[in-house]
């Protein structure tokens, strides 16, 4: 028996409806005559206070309001992959010809009351079993039933919804399936026979089940040398970017879902610009992934609740992405996550409270900002997944924050870092002088770089860590130095404290920076991350040596000439697939310092 | 909204700042639009701000000051807040509700919009990449605006914004396509401002080409809410409907900001930052982000707000809201203006997010992304010199940190510098970047490509010819 009941207030998009008694918590309502969408955030008594996910111009009291039943879901599916949604996963396309529909001249506009499906119902999928399963084998919750290729990149793997177990009626032969066609049937024991679909939904706020999670130790190769190399991403683990405007944020969120190395991406435009979604949209089918050299989009998924969409589905808007980012992840692959900004996402969750007119905590945010944004976190990892055969996933969670005034002692900022082990720091300092990505090497960390350092010794450099210490050491003295050359100018230091700021420097230009538009500059495989790295590393052992022999850093650097700048330039000059260029200049930079000799004293 | 008559009730139990709470009304909608009709006759507009089956709480655009509880009747219109909209507008002076007020006659109505608008849905739009040249070498070179896009210009009280937003609505131009139409919102501004921009528009010819919405400083504080939506209401339509270029000018969206601090205070609501409501940010969104391009249509909105930031403070609730959701920003500065130096853009804290799709080959020049990154590291090298030479003195930098002292006075004195009616096409602008950039050594030159040095530094230029 479905809930019906009158609206007695509206206030911006809260709306408070009378005579709901039944109506369940975090039930999706539908709201007045046009029936928006809206979900029930409080209940007193038989009246309850529903966020509503649409503009609420325009609604009056009196106007009904119905349950469904249910709480909010997604739809989980072949068909995801390559779309764009709203914040509560209605695809935007289909939206614009709806409306297009009933009024072309609006049909650019997001108006309200539109309801479409998430997923296409008339495609057909070309659908696959596992030919090892037969009726009555025993199957349950994450089983894999058979194989859909979605894309041209990724193929669907169809499971046992988590909540289904029992005995394999009948599964359905190879063919031609809309997500509407039963492809299976399970006797869950009793006479309750279940049909299995390739689609199913799940209530977004609730996490879906696994098996085991694990410590994440393998790195997201993000083809960013600050990031690779000094402060890792590991599959599984979590994140946060936080910058003030203009530190280049969505750059470096653009870059990480473009070149990560992942199976699938999932991208949230969490209140954020319309065009920073359109660029995506525009340029993900041209790109191709470097890791499959399939269009990009064949891996994207794209949630887009720009900020002047209704606010109310900005909250909802991340869960809806997780939800998915936990499907891929059940089927065994490994997923990452973005999304811009967290700030707005709080924001949104204080904008209701402060409607619902709860208790506010600190800078008016609601005293539960806290616990959500762990539960959001939380839901990252690396996991064995439900049912077999065995396979391992991985969700990856890196989120954006905007911090008023690019001030980090913020509640998001301060809450968020305690709940994520990735912390890139973006610097407006930095940005003013166009170093991108700006992220700050001094208070930027990575709680996974020793676990990742196993991966880098097997698979392309056993002496990564010890690089990235020397690295860092470099760079750690230069921000010492910094200070006192503020005090007595360059020229009175000592030789070797100047070669350290010289070779800060190479780092920092020729390592460190990163332009995200040069087409070789954007991406570097791992082997060249390291070679680079390996090449400023012996240039700085070198060269200390050549200090100890009493040769001055500016006769190194004069000594050097074109090869110095050759280093500075090996970013943008030397393709990925011509390593050996770089390796052979630091051969002839060792040889030319080590060939010195130095002066009297 | 479904359809509902006119509804007429006097019970108006309260009166607080600009807000009237009338009870007794039966099946009033959120958002409805109000007619407030004193006892001696004067009417006032007003909009529900919240609504319950028998209460409705009313802001008043023209403020409530002589409205009493007694004698006042509230009717509510049974519609939000529309907005006639024409072609005819261009060239003509309206107030905030798009009431003529430059005693032309009544505008006839090609259709009406709610100016609350609806969001731009973002699978239609189209990436904006039309290069717009201003003329000025520290936006087309370094802070490039293109069709399309939303940069505000961040400013400080007494700083030259006006005639720098005029210098750019006269000179922008797609090269080689018509000009832009201009809709100008003048929020809370003063009188002289008004004037300025109206004699402005009315020396160069062009205020055939411009619609104006105008609040001015002594005017209902409230109708500044409306202002700037109604302004991008006939933009929207002017854009999307009649496949017009537009270029929004608001000014000053700091006035904007108070007043929605007001209705809030008024509203009893918990407050965000400095006293400013927690959704600022949503509600700035809703203005700056009606603006763009889209699939299948002609036209464009491109939107120039100008803010002055209190006490020169970038960090500030209402320049970092901007900030966050406009797309770069051109930061106006003090002391670069103090020193006489026009127009004073601070070229480090300035950033136009769309750059990079606007330029290059085919659009400005392919050589034009490596100078300005090479602009921007050398500039600011060359002033974090500056301040190190203040405190160690010239005599403790060596000779390339010396001549970045030098380029750094001479990018703002010949590039950065120009005369409020010098147009300079972007060829200029470049060629200037070069000449400047030739004081540095050329091996200090890491942006950019060994290619492009061959090919546009004066020193090969000069072998050349």
């Amino acid at each position: 028996m479905l809930v019906k009941g009158r609206i007695i207030r509206v206030s911006g998009p809260l709306v408070v409806a009378s005579n709901m008694s039944g109506v369940q918590m975090y039930e999706m309502v539908k709201v007045g005559e046009e029936g928006l969408v809206g979900e029930v955030t409080r209940i007193h008594g038989d009246t309850a206070y529903i966020q509503v996910y649409e503009s609420t111009s325009g609604l009056r009291p009196g106007e009904p309001v119905e349950g469904t039943g249910s709480p909010l879901s997604v739809e989980l599916g072949p068909g995801l992959l390559g779309s764009i949604y709203d914040g509560i996963q209605r695809p935007l396309p289909r939206i614009a010809d709806e409306i297009g529909k009933r009024n072309p001249a609006r049909s650019i506009f997001i108006e309200r009351g539109i309801s479409v499906h998430a997923l296409p119902r008339d495609k057909k999928w070309h659908f696959a079993p596992l030919e090892r399963l037969k009726p009555n084998d025993k199957v349950e919750g994450g089983d894999i039933l058979g194989l859909v290729q979605e894309t041209g990149l990724m193929q669907h793997r169809v499971l046992v919804p988590p909540n289904i177990r029992g005995t394999l009626k009948w599964l359905a032969p190879e063919g031609d399936y809309t997500i509407l066609d039963p492809i299976a049937e399970v006797d869950m024991g009793g006479g309750d026979v279940r049909q299995v679909f390739l689609a199913h939904r799940w209530p977004v706020r609730i996490p879906r089940p696994y098996s085991l999670k694990f410590e994440p130790a393998e790195p997201l190769i993000t083809g960013m040398r600050i990031i690779d190399l000094l402060f890792p991403m590991a599959k599984g683990g979590t994140g946060m970017i936080p910058g003030g405007f203009g530190t280049g944020k969505t750059v470096t969120l653009h870059n990480l879902a473009q070149w990560s190395s992942a199976n699938v991406i999932i991208y949230i435009g969490c209140g954020e610009r319309g065009n920073e979604m359109t660029e995506v949209l525009e340029r993900f089918p041209h790109y191709m992934d470097p890791w499959s050299g399939h269009p990009l989009m064949e891996r994207t998924i794209l949630i887009a609740n720009t900020s002047n969409m209704p606010v109310a589905a900005r909250e909802a808007s991340i869960y809806v992405g997780i939800t998915m980012a936990e499907y891929y992840r059940d089927m065994g692959y490994d997923v990452l996550i973005v999304a811009d900004s967290t700030s707005r996402w709080a924001e949104a969750l204080r904008e209701l409270a402060g409607r619902l007119e709860e208790m506010p905590a600190e800078e008016g945010y609601p005293s539960y900002l806290a616990s959500r944004l762990a539960e959001f976190y939380e839901r990252a990892g690396k996991v064995r997944a439900l049912g077999s055969p065995e396979r391992l996933g991985s969700v990856t969670v890196i989120g954006a924050v905007s911090p008023p005034g690019g001030d980090f002692t913020e509640p998001v900022t301060t809450h968020t870092k305690r709940f994520t082990k990735v912390f890139w720091a973006l610097d407006t300092a930095l940005a003013y002088s166009r170093h991108y990505p700006a992220i700050n090497w001094i208070t930027s960390y990575s709680a996974y770089y020793e676990s990742v350092a196993d991966w880098w010794h097997k698979n392309v450099d056993p002496g990564w860590l010890k690089e990235r210490e020397t690295i860092m050491d470099i760079l750690i003295r230069e921000n010492q130095l910094r200070e006192i050359v503020r005090l007595v100018g360059t020229e009175g230091l000592s030789e070797h404290d100047k070669l350290v700021l010289e070779a800060a420097r190479l780092i920092r230009e020729g390592l460190l920076k990163q332009n995200a538009f040069d087409p070789i500059d954007t991406f570097s495989t791992p082997q060249k991350q390291a070679a680079m790295m390996r090449m400023f590393v012996e240039f700085y052992n070198a060269a200390s040596e050549a200090v100890k022999r009493n040769v001055t850093v500016s006769k190194i650097k004069e000594s050097l000439g074109r090869l110095y700048t050759d280093m500075m330039r090996a970013r943008y000059t030397v393709p990925n697939e011509k390593v050996d260029e770089i390796e052979k200049l630091a051969k002839k930079v060792v040889e030319v310092i080590s060939k010195l000799e130095g002066g009297e004293q | 909204m479904s359809m509902i008559g006119v509804r007429e009730y006097m019970h108006v139990s309260e009166i607080k700042g600009p807000l009237l709470i009338v009870e007794g009304i039966s099946r009033v909608a959120y958002d409805e639009i109000v007619e407030v009709e004193l006892s001696h006759g004067e009417k006032r507009r007003g909009r529900v701000l919240e609504v319950t089956n028998n209460v409705a709480v009313v802001q008043v655009f023209e403020g409530t000051t002589g409205i009493s509880t007694s004698g006042v009747k509230v009717r509510f219109l049974g519609r939000t807040l529309e907005m006639p909209v024409s072609e005819d507008m261009l060239g003509r002076i309206f107030d905030p509700l798009g009431k003529p007020i430059d005693g032309g006659p009544e505008i006839v109505a090609e259709e009406k919009y709610d100016i609350n608008g609806a969001p731009l849905n973002p699978a239609v739009r189209a990436y904006p990449e039309d290069f717009i040249q201003t003329g000025i070498s520290a936006i087309d070179g370094m802070n490039t605006l293109v069709r399309g896009q939303k940069l505000p210009i961040f400013s400080g009280s007494g700083l030259p914004h006006n005639e720098l937003a005029a210098q750019i609505a006269r000179q922008a131009t797609v090269r080689g396509e018509e000009e832009f139409s201009v809709v100008f919102a003048a929020i809370g501004i003063k009188y002289d401002d008004f004037m300025f921009f109206r004699k402005f528009f009315e020396k160069t010819g062009a205020l055939k080409k411009v619609a104006m919405f105008v609040n001015l400083a002594n005017e209902p504080a409230m109708l500044r809410i409306v202002a700037p939506r109604s302004a991008l209401t006939l933009a929207e339509y002017l854009a999307y409907e009649r496949g017009m270029h537009v270029l929004v000018i608001l000014t000053d969206m700091t006035n904007y900001a108070e007043a929605l601090r007001e209705i809030s205070a008024a509203r009893e609501e918990v407050p965000g930052r400095q006293g400013y409501p927690g959704y600022m940010y949503s509600d700035l969104a809703s203005i700056y982000e009606r603006a763009g391009r889209v699939h299948g249509r002609n036209g464009s909105i491109t939107q120039m707000p100008i803010l002055t930031m209190p006490n020169d403070d970038i960090t500030h609730p209402i320049p970092d809201l901007t900030g966050y959701i406009t797309e770069g920003q051109i930061v106006l500065s003090r002391e670069l203006y103090n020193r006489g130096i026009y127009p004073p853009i601070n070229v480090l804290m300035s950033l136009s997010r769309l750059m990079k799709e606007g330029i290059g080959p085919g659009k400005t020049r392919e050589d034009h992304a490596q100078v300005s990154d090479q602009l921007y590291a050398a500039y600011s090298r060359g002033v974090e010199l500056r301040s190190l030479a203040a405190v160690v003195g010239e005599e403790s930098l060596n000779d390339t940190e010396r001549k970045y002292l030098k380029f750094a006075d001479e990018f703002e004195k010949s590039f950065l510098s120009q005369s409020m009616t010098e147009n300079r096409p972007i060829e200029q602008t470049l060629d200037l970047a070069w000449d400047v950039l030739s004081i540095l050594p050329e091996d200090e030159l890491t942006n950019i490509k060994e290619e492009m040095i061959k090919r546009y530094h004066p020193k090969y230029r000069q072998q050349a010819a």
